[in-house]
């Protein structure tokens, strides 16, 4: 157990490391949602999108899961580059828990996301949102689980995949029907019923409402229920799925 | 396995699924590698040599056969065989971004040393390969030669008994490939490490290797001495590697008067 928790903060200090040293990962993944915010959210304010709160406490939940999902989903790039170098083997030639390979870089990927919510939220406040801070916070910790299970799904995506050019599309083609179905940019409340019923094979989904439900205080609502379970459903299986191909790569 | 040996498979293989069907990259691949022996694999491109090179190390399950490399189980054991085994990939292993300390640094944290003594094993292995002026640079910023030298101190970390290099000489220059001929051998030498190489270059593998196997289409198809080797398929001790090597794996021209290739 202890090696595991040293063995994760010492992946997880490499890699922060490594976002250190590049502003670009720093900042443009922050860019996308924070265009959204700036000039997407001002379309919004006057426009009736059912339930509770300001248009800015539906759309700012949409924004921070926003950037978990195309953050997180594409992290498995820099391992195929890793994998190139023949870092990964490197890594997984020496008793280091598999765990931790994934664990460290993961962590690095949720906090990077984190961090970069908590601006856009900073954004957000400056832009006309009013939410309780409770609500903020459970929103962050939401999209720290979002990050971490797509993270895991993604790196073990890039363990499978030869090259850049097999693992880019089939993230596109997650990512895209992904957004789309929740609800991110605006609530399933207003979609018609079949797209409504669709919208309910997709995990994100219960995810987007919790959120929602949590910049509007209400904390015994029960979306914030089912977002918490399916969250943490998400990530005891991409957290799985993850180590066992640390554990086992193919060729 | 006896304690003169360091290495011994037995029916290694691995069979990979694919698209069109599946392939045997290594099939039945049986080895014995003796403690302190330098062992070059030779064998033609796509005959299985970095596959088994990748399942001896724990990187690749094997899917049949069993091995035991430095005393340990390669199937229900692998945590006490990367314990003890070093390996150089044919990329290497290091960050380019990264600096010369640091992935020192961070691979003998990754073999559980503390922190002050995973500096310090950085500073002794920079001193014993000649590393010590380049500390501070990017990975990335080294020449071939030197970027070898790191990949194997990174190797020697934990002072492996077994340690493994796949193509370690590929792109160097004539200077810098005999400078890590002497290297190895003084590896060998001080700490009376097990080396397994692979190697494309015939030259390389009579000049460094005690012992050669020729791996063909997935299994042995030849071993003993670069001398044995000469006299059994190319007719005499003063032939080239090359001859005996072209008469085992049947590339290339046949030579003429050699017994046959059946081993």
């Amino acid at each position: 157990m202890r090696t595991l928790l040293s063995d994760t903060a010492l992946v997880f200090g490499r890699y922060a490391r490594q976002t250190l040293r590049s502003k670009a990962a720093m900042t443009f993944g922050a860019l996308m949602p924070a265009l959204y915010l700036v000039l997407y959210g001002p379309l919004l304010t006057d426009v009736p999108l059912g339930g509770a709160g300001s248009s800015w406490q539906v759309l700012v939940p949409g924004l921070l899961l926003q950037l978990a999902l195309f953050g997180a989903s594409f992290a498995g790039m820099g391992l195929i580059i890793e994998k190139q170098h023949g870092i990964v083997d490197r890594m997984r030639v020496t008793p280091v828990s598999r765990l931790a390979l994934l664990l460290g870089r993961v962590l690095r990927d949720a906090a990077l996301l984190t961090l970069q919510a908590g601006v856009i939220v900073l954004v957000a406040v400056a832009m006309g949102l009013r939410a309780p801070l409770p609500g903020i916070l459970l929103g962050f910790a939401f999209t720290a689980a979002l990050a971490l299970s797509l993270a895991a799904l993604s790196y073990a995506l890039a363990m499978k995949a030869a090259a850049p050019m097999a693992f880019a599309p089939v993230v596109n083609g997650f990512t895209m029907p992904a957004m789309l179905l929740s609800g991110l940019l605006l609530p399933m409340s207003l979609a018609p019923g079949w797209l409504d019923v669709l919208s309910h094979v997709m995990p994100l989904r219960y995810l987007v409402d919790a959120v929602r439900a949590a910049f509007v205080g209400h904390y015994s609502d029960p979306a914030l229920i089912r977002g918490a379970l399916t969250a943490l459903a998400l990530m005891a299986v991409s957290v799985t799925a993850g180590t066992r191909y640390f554990r086992r790569a193919g060729a | 396995m006896d304690s003169s040996e360091s290495i011994r498979t037995s029916g290694l293989s691995r069979t990979f699924a694919t698209p069109r069907g599946p392939v045997e990259a290594v099939r039945g691949v049986d080895l014995t590698v003796r403690r302190g022996e330098i062992l070059g694999l030779l064998g033609p491109n796509g005959a299985g040599k970095t596959t088994t090179l990748r399942m001896l190390t724990t990187l690749l399950a094997p899917t049949g056969g069993t091995a035991t490399v430095a005393g340990h189980d390669l199937a229900r054991d692998p945590a006490g065989v990367r314990r003890r085994i070093g390996y150089v990939a044919q990329s290497g292993g290091v960050d380019p971004a990264v600096s010369v300390r640091e992935e020192l640094v961070t691979q003998g944290r990754l073999y559980g040393l503390r922190g002050p003594r995973a500096e310090e094993r950085a500073e002794e292995l920079a001193r014993e390969l000649g590393l010590t002026e380049l500390m501070e640079r990017p990975c990335g910023a080294l020449s071939g030669g030197q970027r070898r030298r790191l990949d194997i101190a990174m190797a020697l970390t934990h002072r492996p008994e077994v340690l493994f290099l796949d193509e370690p000489t590929t792109g160097l220059d004539p200077g810098s490939r005999a400078d890590l001929w002497d290297l190895v051998r003084r590896v060998r030498a001080e700490w009376g490490t097990t080396v397994v190489l692979t190697t494309h270059y015939l030259d390389e593998a009579d000049a460094l290797a005690d012992r050669l196997v020729v791996v063909d289409r997935g299994t042995v198809v030849a071993e003993g001495t670069p001398t044995e080797l000469k006299t059994r398929h190319a007719g005499s001790p003063d032939a080239t590697l090359q001859d005996a090597f072209l008469a085992v794996t049947g590339r290339g021209p046949a030579p003429r008067d050699t017994t046959p290739v059946a081993v």
